[in-house]
């Protein structure tokens, strides 16, 4: 078995008396897609939240690409190559479309204090932008304020955004939420798509999408992971069938 | 291309004015004013509409500036080879020091904390009765520029002032285009958006802070050079609140809004004050009304228009 | 310095404190529950000190001015709420600040006009004249023990208004989460007004009691409406525990800062710039303090909204 590119290792969280996080330990491995699923209340969020740094654990340990990340803050995880797409949708509404990519890139490429030159009229930085809006397919797009896109436009920018700085694992916050049918045929191609070139850490709520999408999927409820295999195995898992599909048989 | 266009109108106007008819003392006087409080409403124009930092506190920069030509003068220094890196640096640091601590907080409790830094700084004054306390000091002389009396000149001086505002507004205009502005305005918009990509605001918002200081410093070294007098006044909470409606007035968001915010504001107080003694009883619901039915400031009525 | 002089100014300090609470309560409490911060509060605790000396030497009666100013307060702060204030709950704190600020202009200049610019002074009431012992040999002016007696009772009577009843309930409650108590169909813009109003006259009350204290002059409620966003800074925004303990700790703070600091520098300065220093760095300490409070805790001692 291949070295993992991110390890979660016994990671707890309590809310006052509530394990929010109860000792979930659980590996992504280079290349995969590994999806997160679970029932409402699940405790995905708040697990997100300490994977790219929002929330502290109050014990156990993440480690990313060989290294003990569990203290570093959001920036600096972004630094380190874990990039991620939020739940709801993030970007900044005010630029162009191409700015919100070439701040991305301009956060990894060079240092950010510098005072002098426009940015806007930096080609390396507009290039590497173009590069990543034409791999989600918003090229096109790329003069428009980002706010006036429709949702779904939105989630691939957001996509683009991840892509141009990149990142050695792509941590997507159900990427698929709040989108119609067609925008989420369009993002699904998108991902598998990207799926050749990117480790993926998925948490979705379309089970359609994570069945056809990963390769290997964690079940978590009430805090703790009680399954983690490929899509056969969990579908045919009695534990999660009953913790999980038997509430939501979507 | 209105961005460039109506701020060189504007300095192009205040250029000619002198050649004009509105060379007389009193004119430049009132135009030397227009330019000062102009520059300190654009340093402030760039941390609230580009960095999302609503300041209540930014006239401390300003009078920060003013004391240190004052304090230099009291002891003989008036040579501004020592005089202007005092005063910039002095409200540089002031800046600094207050702002790693206020830019830690957001929203209302920064705008609470900025303005009780800015009463620190008022009080800090009023304390210092070598340099005149409550009432002020009045100095022995203008700074000397090179040995020369350059500054005493009146023509010479509104030069100056204009150099100045055009360079204030330059640079400000400058650092928002760049990767740093870039930056700064992405987070005044989302913060997240910018952590998650790999850079943490807080620098950038310290060092943006830290900048207008400097600026503010600036405009207080001319403002101590064009009334030869500073008091805790310049550096009051209603001196920042001023400097604000300035900024609004103009249109925040746009630099060069605060420059039409401060020739606005000026020419109405003073205008104001000639047809009444009680002025501030109709300046003060102007202020109101503005708030209330002037959304987006004068340079969004410019903007709608053109 | 001796003891009884540390006591005397400890008094001096709690009483501003308590002065402070009552100003600081109605702005946390405003801000708490309407995200509305108003700069224009500090010039209602001024008016309520010229309505009260107004009214007391027209009436010939600290009492009657007291029982009059307290309702003109409140219409005061109802006016206000409904020609300016009402516009600006949907607008931006920077709104907000502005068109406040215009109001302060408007009132501080409105109040010269009519009482003129001289400080008036108010006669303290012949039933609190003289001084209690506190101690064998010290006297305390009884004014300023009732001052502090009447702000305690007042807070007490405020926290009990505020935790054992239906409207302090939904005040809390608003503080928290004002579009939930709006879709649990209480009228908020009743319960915004209301708040607002008892606010004011709150201000009010502490105006007219610093009057016989401090003089009542234009501009008088500018430094008292700092040292209150101070208070609320400290204590926590929407707090009103945090508020009362905050406003005690600025109070003696800067009372005791400004009679301590000259004495503690004596020891390391000649005398006249022991005196000019102490006096900057007196100044100073509560804004001092304030920073090394935030510097730990950004949301203040007692944080009302979590996240």
């Amino acid at each position: 078995m291949a070295e993992p590119l991110l390890r979660l290792d016994g990671l707890r969280k309590h809310f006052g008396r509530l394990a929010v996080t109860d000792g979930v330990t659980l590996d992504v491995l280079p290349g995969e897609i590994h999806a997160i699923i679970g029932p409402n209340g699940a405790g995905k969020t708040t697990l997100i939240h300490e994977i790219t740094g929002i929330v502290a654990p109050d014990d156990g340990r993440i480690v990313f690409a060989g290294a003990d990340i569990t203290r570093l803050s959001l920036p600096a995880r972004a630094r380190a190559g874990l990039a991620r797409s939020f739940q709801i949708t993030s970007i900044v509404g005010g630029f162009s479309v191409l700015e919100n990519v070439a701040l991305a890139v301009q956060a990894r490429s060079g240092s950010s204090f510098r005072f002098a030159f426009p940015a806007a009229r930096e080609g390396a930085l507009n290039a590497a932008a173009m590069e990543a809006l034409d791999q989600v397919g918003l090229a096109d797009r790329a003069a428009l304020p980002a706010g006036t896109l429709s949702h779904g436009e939105k989630r691939a920018l957001e996509l683009a955004i991840a892509l141009a700085t990149r990142p050695r694992l792509l941590l997507l916050d159900e990427p698929l939420a709040g989108a119609g049918p067609q925008e989420t045929d369009r993002l699904v191609a998108l991902l598998t798509r990207l799926r050749a070139a990117y480790t993926i850490l998925l948490v979705e709520h379309d089970m359609q999408a994570v069945f056809a999408l990963a390769d290997r999927i964690s079940v978590l409820v009430y805090g703790r992971i009680i399954a983690t295999g490929t899509v056969a195995a969990i579908r045919a898992n009695a534990a999660v069938r009953a913790a999980y599909l038997g509430e939501d048989d979507t | 291309m209105r961005d460039i266009a109506v701020p060189v109108v504007v300095l192009v106007a205040l250029a000619a004015a002198p050649w004009l008819g509105f060379g007389g003392s009193y004119e430049t006087t009132l135009m030397a004013r227009v330019m000062i409080l102009g520059m300190a409403a654009v340093s402030l124009a760039f941390l609230v509409g580009g960095a999302g930092l609503v300041s209540l506190g930014h006239a401390a920069a300003l009078g920060i500036g003013a004391y240190a030509v004052a304090i230099l003068d009291a002891h003989g220094i008036t040579d501004a080879a020592r005089v202007l890196p005092a005063a910039i640096g002095a409200a540089a640091i002031f800046s600094l020091v207050t702002g790693a601590i206020a830019i830690r907080t957001s929203g209302v409790h920064f705008i609470m904390i900025t303005l009780a830094f800015g009463q620190m700084a008022f009080f800090t004054a009023s304390s210092l009765a070598a340099y005149g306390g409550d009432d002020g000091y009045t100095m022995y002389s203008r700074t000397e520029l090179a040995g020369t009396r350059l500054l005493e000149n009146r023509l010479a001086f509104h030069y100056i002032c204009l150099a100045a505002l055009a360079l204030t507004w330059a640079v400000c205009a400058m650092l928002l285009a760049s990767r740093f502005g870039r930056v700064l305005r992405a987070a005044r918009e989302n913060a997240q958006r910018v952590e998650a990509v790999g850079l943490a605001p807080y620098p950038f918002r310290l060092v943006g802070y830290t900048l207008a200081g400097a600026m503010g410093g600036l405009a207080g070294f001319l403002l101590a050079n064009a009334t030869e007098f500073v008091s805790p006044a310049t550096l009051s909470w209603q001196r920042s609140g001023e400097l604000l409606f300035m900024v609004i007035l103009g249109g925040a968001g746009r630099l060069w809004g605060a420059i039409l915010g401060a020739l606005v504001f000026v020419l109405l107080e003073t205008w104001l004050a000639q047809q009444m003694q009680h002025w501030k009883l109709v300046f003060g619901p102007l202020l109101v009304l503005s708030v209330i039915f002037l959304r987006g400031g004068l340079a969004g009525l410019v903007a709608r228009r053109g | 310095m001796t003891t009884q002089l540390l006591l005397v100014q400890a008094l001096n300090g709690l009483q501003l404190g308590i002065l402070l609470f009552l100003v600081a309560a109605g702005l946390t409490l405003v801000f708490g529950v309407m995200d509305f911060i108003n700069l224009a509060h500090g010039v209602q605790y001024m008016l309520g000190a010229y309505l009260g000396a107004a009214l007391a030497a027209a009436t010939g009666s600290f009492w009657l001015g007291l029982g009059l100013a307290l309702p003109a307060a409140l219409a005061a702060g109802l006016l206000l709420e409904v020609l300016v204030f009402r516009h600006l709950y949907a607008r931006d704190h920077l709104a907000q600040v502005l068109a406040t600020f215009g109001v302060i202009l408007f009132l501080n200049e409105g109040v010269k006009v009519v009482f003129g610019a001289a400080p008036l002074q108010v006669a303290i009431p012949p039933l609190l004249e003289g001084g209690v012992e506190i101690m064998p040999g010290l006297q305390y002016p009884l004014y300023r023990v009732a001052v502090l007696g009447a702000g305690l009772a007042t807070g007490g009577l405020l926290w009990w208004l505020v935790e054992r009843t239906r409207i302090g309930m939904l005040v809390r409650a608003g503080a928290t989460n004002a579009p939930m108590v709006s879709a649990l169909g209480v009228d908020i813009n009743r319960l915004f007004t209301l708040v607002f109003a008892f606010g004011a006259m709150l201000a009010g009350f502490a105006g007219v009691l610093a009057g016989p204290i401090f003089s009542v002059e234009p501009g008088m409620g500018d430094n008292v409406l700092i040292l209150a966003f101070v208070v609320i800074v400290i204590g926590g925004i929407g707090s009103i525990r945090g508020a009362f303990i905050a406003a005690l700790l600025v109070g003696l703070i800067d009372t005791l800062g400004k009679s301590v600091a000259p004495d503690l520098l004596r020891l390391v300065l000649d005398p006249s710039s022991a005196r000019q220093a102490g006096a900057a760095l007196a100044s100073m300490l509560v804004y001092v303090a304030m920073a090394a409070i935030l510097a730990f805790r950004p949301a203040g001692l007692f944080p009302v909204r979590a996240g």
